[in-house]
């Protein structure tokens, strides 16, 4: 069942090593990806693309999402994605979906 | 003895904090634990259990024994925790606030259910179970023996007091029978005994006398929840040179004995029994552990 952007959800702190990721429903289709980085000229593609892999494994499609990066490594981007999706959807975390 | 494995110090990171999970690896902690329970907050559960979650799968620590702590078992949380914890593959999970063996039967049960579920091999997930009350205490022999999985045993002080009514000071009176309780139920079923938390962290020769106290009892190793703790509980926790030669002279007087077939043998006047015995073996296995060649 594809899951569907709700409401507005926050997750992730301003702190060091953290990333704040803010999910939105979409304004207009697609996923709208916003990053506000101090690395984001090395490792913009990066972020993006960890964002981008976990709406994938959600299978969402369409949202609006802001980062505001403070040098979060890619696991805790993911982290933070996952738990501002959940949130944002209202639906709890699909673990028998990591044993694939 | 075999070889020991070493959990001198057990230093807890905070799974609501992401640089506090990923500093905590560069100290030296024998055993970091990814904290699920006391240090998140209620509205962060979510997101602290999959940040744990990632940073376990990810970027595990090399040279550590992993631990994951969970939510209590009456708690609402529990459930999720374990589905997360155990998809991690940490080296170990604790349980808080054990008081009855059929708590961990039950929560064994359920780690095997999600191990066979997602193809982690069965029975690999080692479980610590924090005794934090006057019931576990009473009950920790129970406790120690009530599944192959249970590894450890860990006092938790602040709440065992709480529930006993007591006091909680420095000088610890208050805590003086459970943990030789603990330790004597650890021994009891072969399982490793780690003492409380010294809770000022800013009282650096208050941890020197109470990590003092902690080995001398028997202990295996002290939780810690400050990176500064970690140094000095570790150093009491290994034998100094003086003991390691010791121990190595009663080993080497037992030898000799055997050869030359004496009844008895003795050092400096006094005689070597089989508790002296065991106590070098002990030391040396200790010294071994934290890499001292002997």
């Amino acid at each position: 069942m594809a899951l569907n952007i709700k409401q507005t959800a926050v997750a992730g702190t301003m702190e060091s090593s953290d990333v704040m990721v803010t999910v939105k429903p979409a304004a207009e289709p697609g996923l709208a990806i916003h990053i506000q980085s101090n690395v984001l000229t090395t490792f913009g593609d990066q972020i993006r693309a960890a964002v981008e892999d976990v709406f994938a494994e959600f299978g969402i499609r369409d949202a609006e999402v802001f980062l505001v990066d403070k040098g979060a490594i890619d696991c805790v981007i993911r982290a933070r994605v996952q738990a501002a999706i959940c949130r944002a959807t209202g639906e709890g975390f699909n673990w028998k979906g990591e044993d694939k | 003895m075999g070889k020991i494995a070493l959990k001198r110090t057990s230093l807890y990171a905070s799974g609501a904090s992401p640089v506090n999970l990923l500093q905590a690896r560069f100290y030296n902690e024998d055993c970091l634990v990814y904290d699920l329970e006391d240090s998140v907050p209620v509205q962060e559960k979510d997101a602290a259990r999959l940040l744990v979650y990632n940073l376990v799968k990810y970027q595990r620590p090399t040279g550590k024994y992993v631990i994951i702590r969970v939510n209590g078992i009456y708690s609402e949380y529990i459930d999720e925790d374990l589905e997360a914890a155990v998809r991690a593959k940490p080296d170990a999970i604790r349980i808080p606030k054990v008081e009855h063996a059929y708590e961990v039967q039950k929560i064994a049960k359920r780690i095997t259910e999600i191990e066979k579920a997602a193809g982690i091999e069965e029975g690999s997930i080692e479980l610590w179970c924090n005794i934090e009350s006057y019931l576990g205490v009473l009950n920790a022999r129970e406790i120690a023996e009530s599944d192959p999985r249970v590894v450890a045993l860990a006092l938790g002080a602040e709440d065992f007091t709480a529930s006993m009514k007591a006091a909680r000071t420095k000088a610890s009176l208050e805590i003086f029978y459970a943990r030789n309780a603990i330790l004597m139920a650890c021994r009891a079923a072969g399982v490793e005994a780690i003492d409380a938390v010294f809770s000022d962290i800013n009282d650096v020769e208050g941890l020197k006398e109470d990590v003092k106290l902690t080995r001398n009892l028997g202990f295996d190793g002290k939780t810690v929840v400050h990176p500064r703790q970690v140094d000095v509980v570790n150093a009491a926790f290994t034998p100094s040179k003086k003991e390691i030669n010791y121990a190595l002279r009663v080993l080497a007087a037992i030898e000799e004995g055997k050869r030359e077939h004496k009844g008895a043998v003795t050092i400096g006047g006094d005689m070597i029994d089989k508790p002296m015995e065991l106590r070098a073996q002990t030391t040396l296995a200790q010294a071994r552990a934290a890499g001292i060649n002997v």
